[in-house]
């Protein structure tokens, strides 16, 4: 065969599906998956209807005339003092015990649940991805001592260090993201170091040192793009677990600072009423569980769409998934690890 | 040069083990090359791989012996074949030449430069002059990454072209090994493993190598894909003065592209010399039962010819045979073959560069085939 036949031949293979096909993004190819499943899409509805909740607080305070911070003593609490009930006096959804506007308050702390939920879930990815990486990559005494540190942070008692750092700092917005980043970093970087192991193998990396690119360039542009599937999971699944870990440290009281409304501190104030007023705690509770419920079934869904193998081992196909993920909804973190690990 | 007095610490110490004062001519510029014009050359490479124990203290256990003082040059423009069963440390040693990994002995000298063990940033100008071909063009090529961004990563890595040069510089390469240049924009994925494979070629190509080490290049490809590539392999070479280290495992792929053949086995040379000599008249016993073995296109003449049955399997490079390693399956071995490791060195009436490591080398017209082990029909 002579080299013009070759090459004739090669163009005109390469030629006939130019039109034909359209080139698809893996990004393109996992929007598709995710926009046909339905509880994704309603997930990311929910997830945005919160979202906008929370941008809308001042027009919630202004229609309803009631600011963050304002108390109604008159109005806002009944003759013993007790927090008013929904629709009572203009309050949509009924007051707290010193007579604020439960709706404002629950559309203030949405912005500070997803602020936190958000940055700590940002920068612990950053952070997380980063160690990983450098564990994996370098692998050796660096790989070692990460990985030792890792370990740590997971083994340590999440709950017993806030206490401490509750009692030797004032409870602040900064402590809280620094609390929940520190432990959630190292779950995102185990994942991520485990990836880093297996894909630094593969042949395209070692092409990547044969055409001289340094460890850096390698981590970055070549093992990093193929990680971003696995990580956008994770921190999906980080979300949720953030937005609950903030309520769980205000809870706690060593939170968001009140006044400063927050889901947490406004069911940790609601424990002593929930006899007389149900719907301060019902109503607060219920947008903390809307938002972790959809989050978490959102990051489900990511998952299935970034790797649609996974749909595969479930026989019975979506519903099946579906019922398990809602059942498992706790254990869900877990089961996007297995996923990253797979 | 770049040479460091450190760089010559492991093949001091494999070559003195007794200690003392390592010799100075390391320091010495590279010795004159005989011919002048090889380009690239390993002189005694050796790299060992150690097995740690599993449990808290990991000590060393055992050593992977994967290449075991092999030298070879390869003059410029031409093509040196290596060939080998899987596992006898072809790619390995390819590893080592490329500067991949670091040997454990051995030198490997670039147009007389010592490049051994060079670190990173002083191996940079070498690294555009030795390019590698990889064997699995589906896990050669990032799948995350688009066509245009693979094959303009080298120059990415090394800065030469930025933006819409860089553009017009893959597209042009990607015309020159047969892609269709608007492909730029996709992914791997996308093609088939002929076209996948023209992407690792143009990628190899970008930096204008002097020296492609292809490892099996075309071995995961079908066979009229392996001919497109082959082909394309031997256009480029005409057109840019290309220098190939070309690995296979098929001796008719070999044969049809190079000019002299290296045969490996378990980590050593077995054979080595112009493709003619080792090809017509193999001296080493496993360099005929290779050959013996390759499928033949003429089926009369396959059932005629006597097929060397080798019994066994390669033994492991941890622990391999004493004395000559392919002596435990060698049809022609004696006790003399299991103490005394044959050198390779030039026999009786070959010419000076065909070199065998065999102390009882084939002679012309000698039948190596066992009684009753004929290939059957």
């Amino acid at each position: 065969m002579s080299i013009t036949e070759v090459q004739f031949q090669a163009t005109a293979v390469e030629d006939a599906p130019a039109e034909a096909i359209e080139g698809r993004s893996q990004w393109a190819l996992t929007w598709r998956r995710l926009r046909s499943d339905k509880v994704a899409i309603a997930s990311i509805i929910i997830i945005l209807a919160i979202c906008a909740f929370a941008l809308c607080a001042p027009l919630i305070a202004a229609i309803t005339g009631h600011a963050e911070y304002q108390a109604f003593p008159n109005s806002g609490t009944d003759s013993f003092g007790q927090p008013v009930g929904p629709g009572v006096h203009g309050f949509p959804i009924g007051t707290d015990q010193i007579g604020r506007d439960l709706l404002v308050r629950i559309a203030y702390g949405a912005q500070i649940s997803l602020f936190v939920g958000l940055v700590t879930t940002v920068v612990a990815a950053i952070f997380g991805v980063s160690i990983g990486l450098i564990a994996g990559y370098f692998g050796g005494w660096v790989d070692t001592v990460l990985a030792r540190i890792i370990d740590a942070v997971l083994a340590f008692p999440f709950i017993v260090l806030a206490l401490a750092l509750a009692a030797v700092l004032s409870p602040s917005l900064g402590i809280v993201i620094g609390v929940i980043t520190f432990f959630s970093w190292a779950g995102i970087s185990r994942i991520v170091r485990g990836q880093t192991l297996s894909l630094k193998e593969k042949e395209y990396i070692e092409s990547a040192r044969s055409l001289g690119a340094g460890p850096w360039r390698i981590m970055f542009i070549d093992i990093l793009p193929n990680l971003l599937g696995p990580v956008l999971v994770l921190a999906t699944l980080y979300i949720p677990t953030a937005v609950s870990f903030e309520a769980t440290l205000s809870f706690l009281g060593i939170g968001i600072p009140p006044p400063a409304p927050s889901w947490g501190n406004i069911l940790a104030e609601a424990q002593d009423h929930y006899q007389t007023a149900w719907w301060y705690v019902v109503f607060p509770a219920a947008v903390l569980l809307i938002t972790t419920l959809a989050f978490n079934l959102l990051g489900d869904g990511v998952r299935d769409a970034i790797d649609p193998r996974t749909e595969r081992i479930f026989a019975g196909g979506r519903t099946a998934a579906r019922k398990r993920n809602k059942k498992n909804k706790r254990s869900s973190p877990k089961a996007g690890t297995s996923t990253g690990e797979g | 040069m770049n040479q460091r007095p450190g760089s010559a610490g492991p093949r001091a110490a494999a070559k003195f083990p007794g200690g003392g004062p390592e010799p100075l001519v390391f320091d010495a510029p590279a010795e004159p090359e005989p011919g002048g014009d090889v380009l690239i050359r390993a002189d005694g490479i050796t790299k060992h791989f150690p097995v740690y124990g599993s449990g808290l203290i990991r000590r060393k256990v055992a050593l992977v012996q994967a290449v075991d003082g092999v030298s070879l040059s390869i003059r410029r423009g031409q093509t040196l074949g290596l060939v080998g069963e899987t596992g006898c440390g072809k790619s390995t040693l390819a590893r080592c030449i490329a500067g991949l990994i670091p040997v454990t002995a051995g030198k490997v000298y670039f147009e007389g430069h010592d490049i051994t063990n060079l670190p990173r940033r002083t191996m940079q100008p070498y690294r555009r002059e030795i390019q590698m071909i990889f064997q699995d063009p589906y896990g050669s090529l990032n799948p995350r990454r688009r066509v245009g961004s693979i094959i303009g990563d080298p120059f990415a890595v090394h800065n030469t072209a930025t933006g819409n040069e860089r553009k017009k510089a893959v597209q042009d390469l990607m015309a020159r090994v047969g892609l269709n240049p608007e492909h730029y924009n996709r992914f791997p994925a996308e093609f088939s493993g002929g076209q996948r494979q023209r992407i690792g070629v143009a990628r190899a190509l970008a930096l204008r190598p002097k020296l492609i080490i292809c490892d099996e290049p075309v071995s995961a490809l079908d066979v009229s894909i392996q001919a497109q590539v082959l082909n394309l392999l031997a256009d480029l070479q005409a057109d840019f003065g290309l220098s190939y280290l070309f690995i296979a495992h098929d001796l008719e792929v070999v044969r049809h592209v190079s000019e002299s053949v290296t045969v490996m086995y378990l980590g050593r040379i077995a054979e080595q010399g112009p493709s003619d000599q080792v090809y017509g008249h193999s001296r080493h016993p496993y360099t005929a039962a290779l050959l013996s073995a390759a499928p033949a296109a003429d089926p009369d003449a396959a059932a005629q010819r006597q097929r060397i049955i080798l019994t066994g399997d390669v033994p492991s490079p941890i622990n391999p045979p004493a004395g000559c390693r392919f002596h435990p399956r060698c049809p022609k071995a004696q006790n003399h073959c299991t103490t005394n490791e044959p050198p390779l060195e030039t026999k009786a009436g070959d010419p000076p560069s065909h070199r065998t490591a065999c102390h009882y080398p084939v002679q012309q017209g000698e039948t190596l085939a066992r009684s009753g082990r004929r290939e059957p029909r």
